[in-house]
């Protein structure tokens, strides 16, 4: 029955997007459209003391400039979170309002001021640098520690020393403390995991259309979860019923994150637009994607581990400054705590962790999910850490991860493990992607190469990270309880036409990923029938009940299986139709190959003969409903817990500290796999990603707040030639509580490599005796390292 | 992304261009590749009323031997450059810098004649001229006339060029035999323009350095010769340890730059590493 699971299906979405023929937002024309061009601020932190938009408004071909006092007259409310994270003490966290459009104080270099509207792009953006606005610099901060000081310039008044909340998960400080005291050994990193800029290739777009002979609204944005972005702008920023908007988020080129948030410009042009009875666009232009974008990481960090003699790691204390920018993005306060401090479990048995973090306030643009999201922190943390100990307990840093291994466990004959820190993994087997990692790489050859390299002064290193992440985080009640305002399940709808043919509507949202081509394949396996008889659909509220959409490699986990659950519906009932047309029991028959066969007969219906007798009822079971249509919402049990191994070889060069990347082996275990092609490519993109952060990537704001590498002649995005030909293998251990067995693949590659990358330097810098550099780590970086 | 509104027109000629700037003087700007001048407009950075377009002249895209000089027309791009035999024969240092310049797209609209006029203070082509003893052909309303490359590099994009001339061809001398070249970059890795670039010609004779030839750019605000490279080497046997040494020449006294990839301090100590490689590699 299996035809297209497990193979490498070419996607199917790929031959309009290669040959020009994808449909983004900014594609789409309306009649009588205008655009928009948006006036940001160039100062990270100012009064505005006017603005004048007179100027603006009298050029020719210019409909309207609606300004941030304009928007707070209007009485709508601000872009709401959609997590909550408490004080220690019980507080609610700090959040301040986040408007539309400021009307007194610009709080981050690109805070939108005003917005142009005009008949043409060109004149919005002419009229743009007509708007007169009068600023009054202030004194700003960037840094997440920094700003928690003393005397450090407030972003909003009502949140003392730019605290959004204070946090702690797992075991009581003290007895974290009291294993630390004992620990025959102490590894103690500090350092900042930087921030990074997304760079999806499509720059965000925003058009709102508001109709009044219908009374209804309609968005077309660049989301990677238009349902959610459709319940925020209805019912917490606009207070338009929200049957009276339809939301679409057409074909995406790419998110990593940046396109969960719920934007302040989605918001805007509807609001526009209702104003002014004609559509509204507004494009970002590469500029302010990197201004305005949400950007992601940027922690810093103290992290201690504790180890008794033999390498046994006995405890874990954890103290992070996140960086959540000037406001709150969509999952800002969930991400440096749920979904960060729940991995310091890590791979290992560690008795007692306890990870503080104190989320911050900076006048800085917002911070979201960026490609795992909290988890490659985490696991930059426990890998730099591990690495760390290894060099200076001097016990090899593979030998060190055995010892400390949870013992491989399947979920089903071996319970869960349940962490110190809130999770229980579903299923691991995380000495086997080490060991293959290990084979693959040539480990000892290695370490003898390595030896005689540094006689001839060349400096080669190989660097280790063995991760796990949560994916496909759930189940609602949960995640209720942890402070998100949504449930996070999914939505899978099956319609079979009267033909045979099934369209299929999923919650999901694809921006690269290639459901339509997986959720095919998951779809004409299950019903026996061929893949082009098969349409997945998503991305428009008007024809998606709904959906919670796609991040957090939790598409095919809970997506597919909502889907899964549809069909499993559509063959119950298929069964049922087939046995009255068979003159049979449902109990004698066997559905297979897209046909229900009398089990040990030849007797047998198909699959579009049942499809069409469930549209054309005549001879049909009584007292059954006619057509063969379900939707399902799946809230899963667990979160999914991908894991693996990867390794990295690297050579720095002496003379101007450039770090060549030789070698990366990677061997993750996502659980079963659909199709190997798209998993190989997700992989290889995370891969990209992460040693792009490891080596090349980073925001720098200077300390007035002013992003100073916001182009690509500035910031250094991974290329081609930055990187080796990746050597990738995979375990495949299933995860037991999805009906795909599916744990997902969309992240692993840059949760496991940045910290193998970093680990790789320092062993190769490890004559020298540096054992720890700030990402990324560039030449001058380590060339100063090897210098000092 | 959006630049300012411009006229535009395309020359069909040097001529017709010349005549076209000097009808619309300061506000006009010379359109070749495009490949610097078009992202500072869509940035607003820079805002001409009017372009000329130079890119489609046929008559300054070539590359051929005059008597025993090189000449390059301004048009050739940076493609046509990097996969021309008699470029790379006369000194391979054309070659390996065309091939070093941002990526196929750059290399394949990128001009020559652009990249010299616009004088980025990081560009490739500035060191390998000055080191290739190029000498720069411009005409204007009033003629033509010839600046050696060591003359034309004026300032922080700076050059000799008047405001209504254009660059026309770039004359290289055959160097004498014996002559090896090579250019060596340390790329800023968003940009891939040079943090440091340095190019080096050697004339060897015998293991002894005759006459050495070497610019480096990327390191202040225009690309120079590094004389006091050249003086510590000429005579001198090309041995690894006198290469070195005259490669600690490299940038003494020279104000660097610095920006948050390369310090002033790092720029100074690269201009030694890839001088000391530049030569290394032309002394082979």
């Amino acid at each position: 029955m299996t035809n297209y699971i497990g193979k490498a299906v070419k996607r199917v979405e790929d031959k309009r997007f290669i040959t020009g023929k994808g449909r983004y937002t900014d594609d789409i024309i309306l009649p009588g459209m205008t655009h928009a061009y948006i006036v940001r601020s160039p100062y990270a932190h100012a009064r505005i003391s006017s603005v004048d938009t007179s100027a603006a408004e009298a050029i020719e071909g210019v409909v309207k400039v609606f300004t941030g006092k304009d928007i707070a007259e209007s009485g709508i409310n601000g872009i709401p979170t959609g997590w909550q994270v408490n004080f220690k003490n019980g507080d609610t966290m700090k959040e301040p309002p986040h408007p539309l459009l400021v009307s007194d104080k610009a709080r981050y270099m690109g805070d939108a001021v005003a917005i142009v509207i005009a008949e043409s792009r060109e004149i919005a953006r002419d009229a743009g640098d007509m708007v007169e606005v009068e600023y009054e610099e202030l004194p700003a901060v960037a840094d997440a520690k920094k700003a928690t000081e003393a005397g450090a310039p407030l972003v909003h008044d009502d949140a003392p020393n730019n605290m959004c909340f204070d946090w702690e998960l797992g075991n009581p400080k003290a007895e974290v403390d009291e294993a630390m005291s004992k620990a025959h050994h102490i590894t103690t990193l500090e350092f900042v995991n930087q921030r990074v800029i997304p760079n999806a290739i499509e720059p965000r777009s925003a058009i709102g259309h508001f109709e009044e002979s219908s009374d209804k609204y309609t968005l077309y944005t660049t989301s990677q979860n238009p349902h959610l972005t459709r319940l925020l702008m209805c019912a917490f920023v606009l207070g338009i019923p929200e049957h009276k908007v339809r939301v679409v988020a057409p074909d995406v080129g790419g998110g990593f994150g940046s396109k969960i948030f719920h934007y302040a410009e989605e918001a805007l042009v509807i609001w526009c637009s209702q104003r002014l009875k004609r559509p509204v666009k507004w494009t970002a232009d590469r500029s302010e994607a990197f201004m305005t974008d949400a950007h992601g990481r940027d922690h810093v960090t103290k992290a201690e581990m504790g180890f008794d003699k033999d390498g046994k790691i006995m405890g874990l204390r954890v103290k992070t400054y996140a960086n959540l920018g000037a406001y709150l993005s969509t999952f800002a306060p969930c991400v440096p705590t749920w979904l960060h401090g729940t991995l310091m479990q890590g791979l290992y048995t560690t008795p007692k962790i306890n990870v503080d973090v104190t989320g911050v306030f900076t006048h800085t643009v917002m911070v979201d999910a960026y490609r795992g999201a909290g988890r490659p922190e985490a696991t930059y943390l426990l890998e730099r850490l591990m690495d760390t100990a290894a060099l200076e307990m001097k016990i090899d840093p593979a030998e060190l991860r055995r010892k400390n291994f949870i013992p491989a466990f399947d979920g089903v004959k071996q319970a869960g493990y349940q962490t110190q820190v809130a999770l229980q993994y579903d299923s691991g087997n995380y000495q086997g992607v080490l060991k293959r990692a290990l084979e693959m790489v040539g480990y000892e050859k290695f370490r003898e190469e390595q030896k005689a390299a540094r006689k001839d002064g060349k400096l080669l290193g190989i660097g280790f990270s063995t991760y796990i992440e949560a994916c496909g985080i759930a189940p609602s009640a949960v995640v209720g309880a942890l402070g998100a305002r949504a449930g996070l399940y999914e939505v899978g709808q099956v319609r079979v036409q009267p033909t045979g043919k099934v369209s299929v509507y999923t919650g999901s949202h694809s921006h690269g990923q290639g459901h339509e081509t997986t959720f095919a394949q998951v779809v004409a396996d299950r019903l026996g029938i061929p893949m082009d008889d098969v349409e997945i659909i998503h991305g428009d509220s008007e024809s998606v009940a709904f959906g919670m959409g796609t991040y957090g490699s939790r598409s095919l986990a809970v997506g597919g299986s909502a889907i899964v659950k549809s069909l499993d519906k559509i063959i119950e009932k298929g069964a049922k139709i087939a046995a009255h047309k068979l003159e049979a029991s449902e109990e004698d028959l066997e559905f297979a190959e897209g046909k229900w066969t009398v089990k040990g007969t030849d007797k047998s219906v198909g699959f579009g003969d049942v499809a069409l007798t469930a549209y054309v009822p005549h001879n049909y079971p009584a007292g059954l409903e006619p057509g063969l249509d379900f939707s399902s919402f799946y809230d899963p049990a667990n979160f999914t817990y991908p894991f693996g191994a990867h390794i990295a070889i690297v050579e720095v060069d002496q003379d101007t500290g450039k770090v060549s990347l030789k070698r990366f082996i990677a061997v993750d275990d996502v659980g079963n796999v659909i199709n190997p092609m798209i998993v190989d490519g997700q992989i290889h993109g995370g891969l990209a990603q992460g040693i792009g952060q490891a080596l090349l990537e980073g925001a720098v704001y200077d300390e007035n707040g002013q992003l100073i590498n916001g182009s690509y002649m500035d910031y250094t995005m991974p290329r081609a030639d930055d990187l080796p030909s990746f050597e990738i293998d995979r375990q495949v251990t299933p995860c037991p509580h999805n009906p795909l067995g599916v744990k997902g693949a969309g992240e692993a590659g840059t949760i496991g490599s940045t910290p193998a990358v970093v680990n790789a330097v320092m062993d190769a810098l490890s004559p020298f005796g540096i054992k720890n550099l700030e990402m990324p780590l560039t030449p001058e970086r380590v060339w100063r390292a090897m210098n000092s | 992304m959006i630049p300012n509104k411009f006229d535009y027109h395309r020359a069909t000629s040097v001529d017709e261009a010349i005549r076209l700037m000097a009808q619309h003087g300061m506000d006009a700007k010379l359109l070749a590749g495009g490949h610097s001048l078009l992202p500072a407009m869509k940035l607003r950075l820079n805002q001409p009323g009017v372009l000329v377009d130079i890119g489609r002249l046929a008559e300054l895209r070539y590359i051929k031997k005059e008597g025993d000089s090189l000449v390059i027309g301004a048009g050739a791009t940076h493609d046509d450059i990097a996969n021309s035999d008699m470029a790379r024969s006369t000194l391979s240092m054309l070659s390996e810098a065309a091939n070093l310049i941002g990526d196929v797209q750059v290399r394949n609209k990128g001009t020559l004649g652009g990249s010299l006029a616009h004088a980025d203070p990081a560009a490739d082509w500035p060191a390998v001229m000055i080191a290739a003893h190029a000498n720069i052909e411009l005409r204007g309303p009033n003629g033509s006339r010839t600046v050696s490359a060591d003359d034309f590099f004026t300032g922080f994009y700076m050059t000799a060029l008047a405001e209504d001339e254009i660059i026309t061809a770039i004359r290289i001398p055959a160097p004498p035999k014996g002559t090896h070249s090579s250019y060596q970059k340390f790329m800023q890795p968003a940009s891939r323009f040079a943090i440091v670039g340095c190019a080096a010609s050697v004339t060897k004779d015998g293991g002894v350095c005759q006459k050495v030839s070497v610019a480096l750019t990327g390191l202040s605000d225009t690309a120079f010769r590094a004389s006091n490279v050249e003086a510590a080497l000429t005579g001198k046997k090309l041995t690894k340890e006198n290469i070195a040494a005259a490669a600690q020449a490299a940038g003494e006294g020279v104000m660097a730059m610095g920006d948050h990839f390369a310090s002033e301090e790092y720029r100074l100590h690269l201009a030694k590493v890839f001088a000391k490689r530049a030569l290394m590699a032309a002394a082979e």
